[in-house]
């Protein structure tokens, strides 16, 4: 297990560390982000199950604290603010804005049109 | 029940952070996917069938008691099962349970050896996202195929294969149990697989069901797990292997995928009738949670049966702790343990360092193995039934008790 907060999973019903599908875009922490209106969040006690209706890639969210900042993307003006609001620290601000961007790859987080 | 497990001190809390593998040892709130067995009714009657499949069982769940499961998994948010069997599409409302399931947000993947998949089929499929299909094969040639899984049957796989490939069904898959004698077949697989542009599975001969009489004579030898690691570690990243796998892990590199033995924890069966097992390969009452008649049901069973929260620990002793290897492997496959008679703790038969091969070496000659009550096998002779065994005999005297009556194990 490779990654640090979020692990992308085979459609087999096992979760691995394949690379995600190119198919998603470029993460950028200062614009407006959302979760993807196909993707669906499962609580589990570590974080969170992701799953793509669309693709059918499954996820994994490996911190609480990330499965807040993904349901609060939607309500603030970019995805740092998120982190802000989360109460992200500096010191952990890397990693979260990787798990982002990762999940933006695997497009279970998408890019809002709305601001 | 008795104690599944040695016993052991105390569970530790689960940690926060750390690694997947760790967390999910721990258990889920709900299955990441699950297997459902729709039916014991088969029209074949592999050597090696997992779950001992053939006649239907007449307590199997209706149609409204499978739509409840169906309503109970969306409610839990499992994204996804595999449907098997027995041979599902010959259950007649198969069809309407497959869009009923998908549309409750449950997709479904479905293992089928082809007998229902005629063009008709085939293209409805191919209309339907959300579903994905896997034919079961295991021979690249109809030899190899036909004398485990019966005479006709790769001929019906390769004509589902050939009506899914001809509707322009995307991403089914070839199904391949890898055995002794299909071993040597993985790039004939592989190519027939592409030659339908579909996408091959393979998975591990486990000594359940009908399994656990074919084993010792299909389980593949050392030096071809060797072969297949290496093969695996070459061409992994395209062929699906259900992660079944795992204790080859111990022969240095880990393989992709979960590296965890995932049952009661991130998997588990729910068989025709309801019963709901730790893992497809543990149709065993040792292994038994409960029933989703029951009431609370499933999601009570798979949240509170006493079996799971056994499962769902660390294995903190026994032999294997103590290997460099068990980061690796993790023991290994608990069922292939089970009915080979060897403790839960200790490694897999199959166990790559050779520890499997000591253990079974030292098993108690009297030692008879643990066989489940759960036998669906057709009782009397099958059309084009596998030739394995040899040419099968007279049936066993009627008040023969044992299951075995006339089989001749080495």
């Amino acid at each position: 297990m490779r990654r640090l907060l979020s692990d992308a999973g085979s459609d087999d019903g096992t979760p691995v560390t394949t690379a995600v599908s190119p198919a998603g875009v470029a993460f950028d922490p200062a614009g407006p982000w959302q979760r993807a209106r196909s993707v669906a969040l499962r609580p589990e006690p570590f974080g969170a199950l992701v799953y793509h209706f669309g693709n059918r890639k499954l996820s994994f969210l490996k911190s609480k604290t990330l499965v807040a900042v993904v349901e609060a993307l939607a309500e603030h003006p970019s995805a740092s603010a998120t982190l802000v609001a989360c109460g992200v620290t500096e010191a952990q601000r890397p990693a979260y804005e990787k798990a982002l961007a990762d999940l933006a790859r695997s497009q279970m987080i998408e890019r809002r049109t709305d601001a | 029940m008795t104690a599944l497990l040695p016993p052991r001190p105390a569970a530790p809390d689960r940690p926060v952070g750390g690694r997947l593998i760790d967390q999910f040892e721990y258990g889920l709130d709900a299955p990441i996917c699950l297997t459902w067995e729709l039916t014991y009714a088969c029209n074949l009657a592999c050597a090696h069938c997992l779950s001992s499949s053939g006649r239907r069982d007449p307590n199997e769940l209706s149609t409204a008691e499978a739509e409840a499961v169906i309503d109970e998994l969306q409610r839990m948010q499992v994204f996804y099962v595999n449907v098997g069997g027995g041979e599902p599409t010959v259950r007649p409302d198969f069809w309407h349970l497959l869009d009923y399931a998908i549309g409750h947000d449950v997709g479904v993947k479905f293992s089928t050896n082809g007998i229902k998949l005629d063009k008709t089929r085939a293209a409805q499929l191919a209309r339907t996202d959300y579903v994905d299909v896997q034919i079961s094969l295991d021979g690249a040639t109809a030899e190899v195929n036909d004398r485990v899984r019966g005479t006709g049957s790769y001929a019906t796989a390769v004509r589902a294969l050939e009506n899914l490939a001809e509707a322009g069904m995307k991403d089914f898959k070839v199904s391949v149990v890898v055995t002794r004698e299909n071993a040597g077949q993985l790039d004939e697989f592989k190519a027939l697989t592409d030659s339908f542009g579909a996408q091959l599975r393979i998975t591990r001969l486990r000594p359940s069901g009908r399994g656990a009489d074919v084993w010792d004579e299909l389980h593949p030898t050392m030096a071809q797990q060797k072969d297949l690691y290496n093969w695996l570690l070459a061409n992994g990243d395209g062929v699906l292997t259900g992660d079944s796998f795992f204790h080859l892990s111990a022969f240095g590199e880990a393989l992709p995928g979960l590296n965890l033995c995932g049952a009661g924890r991130v998997v588990c069966l729910i068989d025709p009738v309801g019963d709901v097992y730790a893992c497809p390969f543990a149709i065993h009452e040792n292994f038994l949670a409960g029933n989703v008649r029951d009431e609370g049901g499933f999601q009570r069973v798979w949240q509170s049966s006493e079996l799971f929260a056994d499962l769902r620990n660390p294995q903190t002793g026994g032999a294997c702790t103590k290997c460099a290897h068990f980061d690796a492997c993790r023991g290994g496959c608990m069922a292939a343990k089970f009915f080979t008679g060897l403790p839960l703790d200790g490694p897999d038969p199959e166990c790559v360092q050779g520890y499997g091969e000591s253990a079974l070496a030292a098993r108690d000659l009297e030692l008879v193995t643990p066989r489940s009550h759960i036998d669906h096998s057709h009782s009397g002779p099958v059309r084009g039934q596998p030739t394995l065994l040899g040419i099968p005999s007279i049936p066993a005297k009627i008040c023969d008790e044992s299951p075995l009556a006339g089989l001749q194990l080495s």
